[in-house]
């Protein structure tokens, strides 16, 4: 199973919960927005994955499952 | 169905024009009538048994609108999809250094429209459309008087609707077009979904760049050898490019591909003044300086041996009396202005680099200022939900890699530049549209 957080970014506005949540795969850029790692999140870092997702208040995160 | 098929693999293909040009051969100066259209290429024969698929496969023609995908394999992709398809010929050319779209749309309105209707076939669509930016009207009466004219032959076998997009750069770009013709705003959307698989009326659509679609409808007619005897095996066909900036007769050529750019420029007139880069690409494009660039052919394979690409066929020539931190400065503002203001990304980052940028142009940035620039730059590429950020980025690396020299000097106050008068086209007045619908 390999799965890997998808940002839609036109509806992100950079309100930046997620980085806070799921530092292992989401850090802000100097005008913070969040650059989301494309690699696949690390069973061990999917319940943090899974709570940024759910936090954010645009909706803009999004688990994909590449399997 | 493969008994016709075989059928029409044996049937000889007519005889096509030889050499130059192939699709600028309509008058400069009047409409071309469909009547006139057909005594310069013969019938589409859009209704007969070929398969368009196969033909436009073995032809290898690759998209115009700047990406240089292969066509089609887009058009595979669409066939493939569930219903009737909807075509959309992109016209939009928001490229301001570039006129070949605008060019072929009144020159070639036929070719165009041919373009469509067999690509219509190919995937199985039953609607298309041409966009065509408003504020060049121009291009909607060209497309619209070939329209009419044709209806009185019923040659299109599908409606084609002439649709004015507002003149925004970003415009043209597919989601937006979609999004546009949807009734939305003339701004991309998020991909996936992507045009092919749900596009105008949720519909798996073609969006092709108008000049691809004269290819095609030429394809179609003449074949794929016949396509292929300009060119080169990997990129065969002829192109049109547009030279611009310092050359005598600036304007749209139409090129064998593998054309040296300096062999553009004489047919241009040749430079007006000693050179001291060329720009290909258009503004999504690539600083080349001047001792790698007249030599260096017009194909994706010989230019990418300079780091740059065809693009949109926007080949620049800047004299050595200009200033190409300035020039870069300036597209590079324009380009951030142009953001369609939905990514944080796009919209702070853009800006920021461009900020950097005109200050180093004016010669006040500070010590920091390539690598500051070089960071903004990996920061930003690829975070956009389409790709303009990535080509505002690609443009400004060009400059850092085309012009160290210069950047060294501007870093201690100077500049080598003798005249101030700006080179590349930055639209203004009412070129220059500031509305999303
Ligand atoms: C910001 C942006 C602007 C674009 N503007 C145009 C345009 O004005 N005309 C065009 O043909 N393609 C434009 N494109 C490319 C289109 O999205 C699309 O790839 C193209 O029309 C496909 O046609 P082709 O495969 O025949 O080249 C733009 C792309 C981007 C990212
Ligand atoms: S990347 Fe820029 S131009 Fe593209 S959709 Fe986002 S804000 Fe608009």
């Amino acid at each position: 199973m390999t799965i890997h957080l998808r940002l839609d970014p036109i509806a992100c506005d950079g309100h930046g919960i997620c980085a806070e949540l799921f530092l292992e795969g989401i850090e802000l850029d100097e005008w913070g927005y969040p650059i989301v790692s494309t690699t696949p999140i690390q069973a061990r870092h999917l319940e943090h994955a899974r709570r940024a997702v759910f936090a954010c208040p645009k909706v803009a995160l999004s688990l994909v499952d590449d399997s | 169905m493969s008994r016709v098929r075989v059928a029409s693999e044996m049937r000889p293909w007519p005889t096509g024009p030889t050499g130059l040009p192939r699709l600028l051969r309509g008058s400069r100066e009047e409409a071309v009538s469909f009547a006139a259209h057909l005594d310069t290429y013969g019938p589409s024969g859009v209704a007969g048994s070929r398969d368009l698929l196969a033909a436009i496969g073995e032809a290898g023609v690759r998209g115009r609108g700047g990406a240089g995908f292969p066509t089609v394999t887009k058009m595979q992709a669409v066939a493939r999809g569930r219903g009737p398809k909807v075509i959309v010929a992109n016209g939009c050319e928001g490229e301001p250094a570039s006129a070949k779209d605008r060019t072929l749309m009144r020159e070639s309105p036929h070719l165009v429209l041919d373009g469509i209707a067999m690509a219509a076939n190919a995937v199985g669509a039953e609607k298309a459309f041409v966009a065509v930016e408003r504020t060049r009207p121009a291009s909607a009466e060209a497309l619209g008087a070939a329209i009419d004219d044709r209806a009185r032959f019923g040659e299109d076998p599908l409606p084609i609707q002439v649709v004015s997009v507002p003149g925004r750069y970003v415009a043209g770009e597919e989601s937006a077009l979609v999004h546009w013709i949807n009734g939305g705003d003339a701004k991309p959307t998020t991909v996936p979904p992507r045009p092919f698989e749900r596009g105008v009326g949720g519909r798996p659509t073609l969006v092709q760049n108008v000049e691809t679609l004269a290819h095609v409808a030429l394809i179609g007619r003449f074949g794929p050898e016949w396509f292929r005897t300009l060119g080169s095996d990997d990129e065969p066909g002829s192109a049109l490019v547009t030279a611009a900036g310092a050359v005598a007769r600036p304007g749209v050529c139409e090129i064998a591909i593998g054309t040296r750019v300096g062999d553009l420029f004489d047919a241009a007139g040749g430079p007006e003044s000693e050179l001291g880069a060329v720009l290909v690409g258009g503004y999504f494009g690539t600083w080349v300086p001047i001792a790698d660039a007249l030599d260096v052919q017009l194909s994706n394979a010989a230019l990418r041996s300079v780091g740059a690409s065809l693009g949109c066929g926007v080949v620049a020539a800047l004299p050595l009396s200009a200033c190409p931190l300035a020039e870069t400065a300036r597209v590079l503002r324009y380009l951030a202005e142009e953001t369609a203001g939905q990514c944080g990304p796009c919209v702070f980052g853009l800006a920021s680099v461009a900020e950097d940028m005109s200050a180093l142009a004016r010669g006040d940035a500070g010590r920091t200022i390539v690598e500051d620039l070089q960071r903004r730059s990996r920061v930003i590429s690829r975070r956009g939900a389409c790709h303009h950020p990535d080509g505002a980025i690609r443009f400004l690396r060009s400059a850092l890699g085309a012009f160290p020299e210069e950047i060294g000097l501007h870093q201690h106050g100077r500049c080598r530049a003798t005249s101030a008068k700006p080179i590349l086209p930055i639209p203004h007045g009412p070129a220059r549209e500031l509305a999303w619908r």
